[in-house]
């Protein structure tokens, strides 16, 4: 079985996101970037599908920027087979993404394409919904277990109120949530190793896609800061102030 | 102008996540029609039938559709925006797992969850995990919106709309349900609760976080919230997940029970109204927040409220 992944470099889970004084964005000059935690996970349980035998091939994607690179070869340390840059200084939105997704999927004739629920920058958690749409296939999202059980493929999902299982009938997308794995550092001569592992750059051209975004930012605001409230001595204390405000 | 309403629901209940999405759909205006999508969800559409605004409520009874799976729900809607200018659903697991499929055959970009409706074209979203707030415009023929809920009021629920039965072909698709396990509980639900005990990490264990937290909950009739390096740990059921990747809460009181303050849970809590912090590190961000803070070790602290209260 041969399994596609999906990278995509975000801001670092740890940095603080600072938005831009002109309202155009979120400032990313200077800041650390990594891949997206929900990718890691991603790449993880491919990696474990090969290790268990029944994935025989992992290709990772990224599409961005030429650093970009430096995303899909954390996923090669991991233990992807090799990757696929498509190369875009542009934003693109998640359609854009699918779509390209789409025809990447045509040409490597994956059995299954694991992607991250959402990114941590623009948490829109679309991408791989709408690539399940564009290629017809079923889709296990926000998955906290996949197994292979009687020639279908089980999703155990995260829902509101508890877990749910599906059953896939192949190919079939699947997205990941926080617990399904956690993903492993990359050894030293692994690094070493993705060094010499192929990269295939590509444009976005090469699969007809247009990146024109559909949304146009009107602008990017810091949210309401909330104020500190006080500090209260001790539980009586705090029983009476919440008293005073109704809310006991 | 017309916009189709997805109901999120039980089939018994419809969930108060749909009755706010008509709110916001009425930010965008038109006629607002509710689809309720089922297998014995009379019930349900009858309910969304008394909503205020609503024109009518489409109702389709199927096997394939009791769990409301992405796949039916696709074939199912997708031929139903003919006939609709925009669709608005709640950014519930249900929502977030159906509209983009929507989205992308109708060709258009989504706009996940808004917190707020300005005409037709501009919508508000947080983005960076609520650190940022991006207000877009689409130029997209017909908008795909998914709503978080704790930014909308509910609308009233004095409508006595018509409920029409509707037919559709949606399966058998390639996914089937095959086994769920609610979180059983007594309590509110985590995103319509009026109060929520959110404990995390420093209560250290499950049983520590039962014995604490659990009683302080059943004492202020409130709902059970986790932090997510509390759900990591094991002390607390994921659905439980308050933050960026959880559920986004905003209730009226919200107590924060060893919990740090990590930007990713301050995403899922920062609206509600009155915060309170109980935490024995007096510099621990959740204090920077919070209205109401006590600087204390928790096993002593939450104990003594819960005897005085």
């Amino acid at each position: 079985m041969k399994v596609l992944v999906p990278v995509k470099r975000v801001i670092d889970y740890n940095v603080k996101p600072r938005v831009k004084a002109d309202q155009t964005g979120v400032d990313l000059t200077n800041v650390k970037m990594s891949m997206n935690p929900f990718d890691e996970i991603s790449v993880e349980e491919a990696v474990r599908m090969k290790e268990a035998g029944s994935a025989t091939e992992i290709i990772a994607v990224s599409i961005g920027p030429q650093q970009a690179t430096e995303t899909l070869r954390t996923a090669l340390a991991m233990g992807a087979d090799r990757g696929i840059l498509v190369k875009t200084d542009d934003d693109a939105e998640p359609l854009a993404v699918a779509k390209i997704l789409e025809k990447i999927v045509g040409e490597e004739g994956p059995d299954l394409v694991i992607l991250g629920k959402q990114a941590i920058d623009d948490d829109s958690n679309q991408t791989g919904q709408m690539l399940a749409a564009l290629l017809g296939w079923p889709q296990g999202t926000f998955a906290s277990e996949v197994k292979a059980e009687d020639g279908k493929l089980h999703v155990t999902r995260e829902v509101d109120g508890g877990l749910q299982t599906v059953a896939l009938d192949g190919p079939a997308i699947v997205t990941t949530d926080l617990r399904l794995n956690e993903p492993r550092y990359a050894s030293l001569p692994n690094i070493m190793k993705a060094k010499k592992k192929p990269i295939d750059e590509k444009a976005p051209a090469d699969y007809g896609v247009d990146l024109a975004p559909r949304l146009t930012v009107v602008k990017v605001t810091e949210p309401p800061v909330r104020e500190a409230g006080e500090k209260v001595e001790d539980v009586p204390t705090l029983i009476e102030k919440l008293k005073s405000v109704g809310a006991l | 102008m017309a916009v189709l309403v997805i109901a999120d629901h039980s089939n018994d209940a419809l969930s108060d996540s749909t009755n706010k999405t008509v709110t916001a759909a009425a930010k965008f205006g038109g006629d607002i029609d509710v689809l309720v999508a089922g297998e014995g969800a009379a019930s349900a559409a009858a309910e969304a039938a008394k909503i205020d605004g609503v024109r009518k409520v489409l109702h389709v009874e199927g096997a394939p559709l009791k769990k409301q799976l992405a796949e039916a729900m696709e074939a199912l809607i997708l031929p139903l925006m003919d006939g609709y200018d925009a669709l608005f659903v709640p950014a519930t697991t249900m929502g977030k797992n159906v509209a983009p499929r929507i989205a992308a055959k109708l060709d258009v970009m989504q706009l996940s969850d808004v917190i707020d409706v300005q005409g037709q074209d501009t919508f508000v979203r947080p983005i960076y995990a609520g650190n940022a707030i991006m207000t877009v415009t689409s130029s997209d023929a017909k908008k795909v919106v998914t709503v978080r809920g704790t930014a909308f009021d509910a609308a009233g629920t004095a409508n006595s709309a018509p409920v029409e039965q509707v037919s559709g072909d949606f399966g058998p698709g390639k996914s089937q349900f095959v086994s769920e396990e609610m979180t059983e509980s007594d309590r509110p639900e985590l995103t319509a609760a009026k109060r929520i005990v959110s404990g995390g990490r420093a209560l250290g264990s499950d049983e520590e976080f039962q014995k604490i937290i659990e009683p302080l909950a059943d004492k202020l009739g409130a709902a059970v919230g986790a932090s997510r390096a509390a759900v990591d740990a094991g002390y607390a059921p994921n659905d439980y997940q308050v933050g960026q990747t959880g559920k986004i809460v905003a209730p009226e009181l919200y107590v924060a029970v060893g919990i740090s303050g990590a930007i990713q849970h301050l995403a899922g809590m920062k609206d509600s109204k009155i915060i309170v912090a109980i935490n024995k590190d007096e510099e621990a961000p959740i204090f920077q927040v919070a209205d109401y803070g006590l600087v204390a070790d928790l096993f002593n602290a939450v104990p003594e409220l819960i005897e005085a209260l």
